[in-house]
């Protein structure tokens, strides 16, 4: 059943068209992912759906609720974890937790019995008592997911939960978002890391310059990049590193470019041995060649046809 | 039930994180007292402090409350914690009253400041205290709500508190507080009559001292008006910038 139910949703600011007529449904209990670039649309849309920005067309049901009409009604079965982690820094861990707990109505005394659940969940559980202004990016990024659920709400937004995180803090926020999503939370995670988005999510949405270019389960778009075959260059020779030039050479692949590395994509299976003997002809010495599992990256740049430079941008944030 | 919880710790995490801090506890003592010193140092003569008086209340609640709250609330908008308070399911107008209690609350206290440092320097007796109440907190009110005002038209901090003064200090000399209204040029006394301060200063001088500008029914109106007026435009000045 269709917990988020999306039609025609449109945001103008001005002259701007930052989010174009887009639809979409997501399951109840499922982990949705809205992917796409910076500026693509992917923050107005959550704050359309969490009532943080007018919707200019379209119309948003959440658990049945017309977004328009209710949206107080709405934010009550909601959780927001914004891209900032943006809780009070005065406030010690567990009283941020308190307080967001009282902005849903929940008493104190119960607000802290759950935050002190919480910070044990989330590997706070010794930091509770310090201020938040005190606490590491990652640790910021974590009692901000926990301040997200604190009032257990049945639908959990998700903005760029692990970005400008350590390594290790993200995977723990990524097993923490997977325990969320057994508990049996709606999520829906915006992300510029494709490889987050394939572990995490069960259908994906690619949002570019505010259109739904495609919209699929994660298992499908693999497949359908599986139809492509890709080997990976790595090269000596600069001189041969011309996008157009190595099109040229290769007429019926389909070449990138990104520094010193080729990636060629083909539509039947082939052998690396012919590309690397045609490379030898070009006087260019080839250090490292192999064949690669397709990702969801590879299927971002099939449908969106994004350049390399946009995909460094959705993949770095 | 759930409403009042939100509401009691907004304000209670507000007087806790911004208004009770040292700081603001000593501006509350500090202000009418420097003031107070000021009139000394002008007429260099022994001072009638009752005369003094609800003009150093007016501008005690008069500062201490416009750019707290504008600053308060233009710093959590920056640091985006007020999203926050946007996405919890509690109606825009409850919230920006629990936003705007504590600074109320804070205007009644520094109010009260320099009538305690009168009262032991001079007799208080005979003053109407039901209507120095009224006037405190509609003064109070108003004033927080011209921060309200302040903070929705700024992004930066700085802006806040630049804002205020552009507000506050044309207040001074056009209230009738030091300059009589009737010495005022006749081409800018429609200013004073616009501005909130005139009537709230004007109530706690009926109130203290026995005699005023207008009746003071009509001030209280004019303060309430006034309050309406500010919270109104400003909630719906909220709703088309803070929520675009």
């Amino acid at each position: 059943m269709a917990i988020i139910e999306v039609q025609g949703l449109t945001k103008k600011f001005g002259d701007l068209l930052a989010v174009d007529a887009i639809d979409f449904e997501v399951e109840e209990g499922e982990i949705f992912g809205f992917l796409g670039p910076n500026g693509a649309g992917k923050t107005t849309t959550i704050n359309m759906l969490t009532g943080l920005t007018r919707i200019t067309g379209g119309q948003v049901y959440i658990a049945g609720v017309d977004c328009r009409q209710a949206v107080k009604k709405v934010q009550s079965i909601i959780g927001v974890v914004p891209d900032e982690s943006n809780l009070y820094d005065e406030l010690s861990g567990l009283d941020n937790l308190a307080f967001c707990a009282a902005l849903y109505g929940i008493p104190r005394a119960q607000g802290l019995k759950r935050g002190r659940r919480l910070l044990k969940q989330f590997g706070l559980e010794e930091a509770g008592d310090r201020s938040f202004r005190t606490y590491s990016k990652g640790m910021k990024r974590k009692l901000t997911i926990a301040a997200g659920i604190i009032h257990e709400p049945r639908i959990l937004f998700l903005d760029e939960p692990t970005t400008g995180i350590d390594v290790v803090s993200a995977r723990q926020i990524r097993n923490l978002i997977g325990d969320l999503h057994r508990q049996g939370r709606t999520i829906f995670l915006t992300t510029h890391y494709i490889e987050e988005a394939e572990r995490l999510c069960s259908r994906v949405a690619f949002i570019v310059d505010g259109r739904i270019r495609h919209l699929d389960t994660v298992e499908n778009l693999l497949e359908q990049a599986r139809e492509e075959h890709i080997l990976e260059f790595v090269l000596a020779n600069e001189r041969v590193l011309d996008q157009d030039f190595l099109q040229k050479e290769f007429p019926t692949a389909r070449i990138e470019v990104s520094q010193n590395r080729v990636r060629v994509h083909t539509p039947r299976p082939t052998g690396l041995k012919p590309f690397i003997d045609r490379f030898s002809d070009l006087d260019c010495a080839v250090y490292e060649a192999r064949l690669l599992r397709p990702t969801l990256e590879d299927v971002l740049i099939k449908i969106t046809g994004m350049d390399t430079t946009g995909l460094q941008e959705v993949k770095m944030g | 039930m759930k409403t009042w919880i939100a509401f009691s710790s907004i304000l209670g995490k507000d007087m806790s994180t911004y208004y009770l801090k040292p700081p603001n506890i000593s501006w509350g003592i500090i202000f009418p007292l420097a003031w107070a010193l000021m009139f000394f140092l002008r007429t260099g003569e022994p001072m009638d402090v009752r005369e003094i008086l609800p003009g150093i209340m007016s501008l005690s609640i008069l500062f201490g409350t416009t750019s707290m709250l504008a600053v308060t609330i233009t710093f959590e908008r920056r640091r985006e914690s007020f999203n926050r308070l946007l996405l919890a399911p509690l109606d825009l107008n409850l919230l920006m009253l629990a936003k705007t209690s504590g600074a109320i609350l804070f205007g009644i206290v520094n109010g009260f400041v320099p009538v305690l440092i009168a009262f032991f320097l001079t007799d208080l007796g005979g003053i109407n205290w039901v209507a120095v109440f009224l006037g405190v907190v509609l003064i109070s009110i108003t004033s927080t709500f011209m921060g309200l005002f302040i903070a929705v038209a700024v992004r930066e901090v700085f802006e806040a508190q630049t804002f205020s003064n552009f507000f506050r200090f044309p207040m001074i000399f056009l209230c009738g507080l030091f300059i009589p209204l009737e010495t005022l040029p006749i081409w800018i006394r429609p200013l004073s009559y616009i501005l909130p301060l005139t009537y709230g200063a004007d109530l706690l001088r009926e109130a203290v001292n026995g005699w005023g500008y207008f009746h003071p029914g009509f001030s209280l109106a004019a303060l309430l008006a006034f309050a309406l007026g500010l919270f109104l435009y400003s909630i719906r000045n909220v709703k088309m910038k803070w929520i675009d």
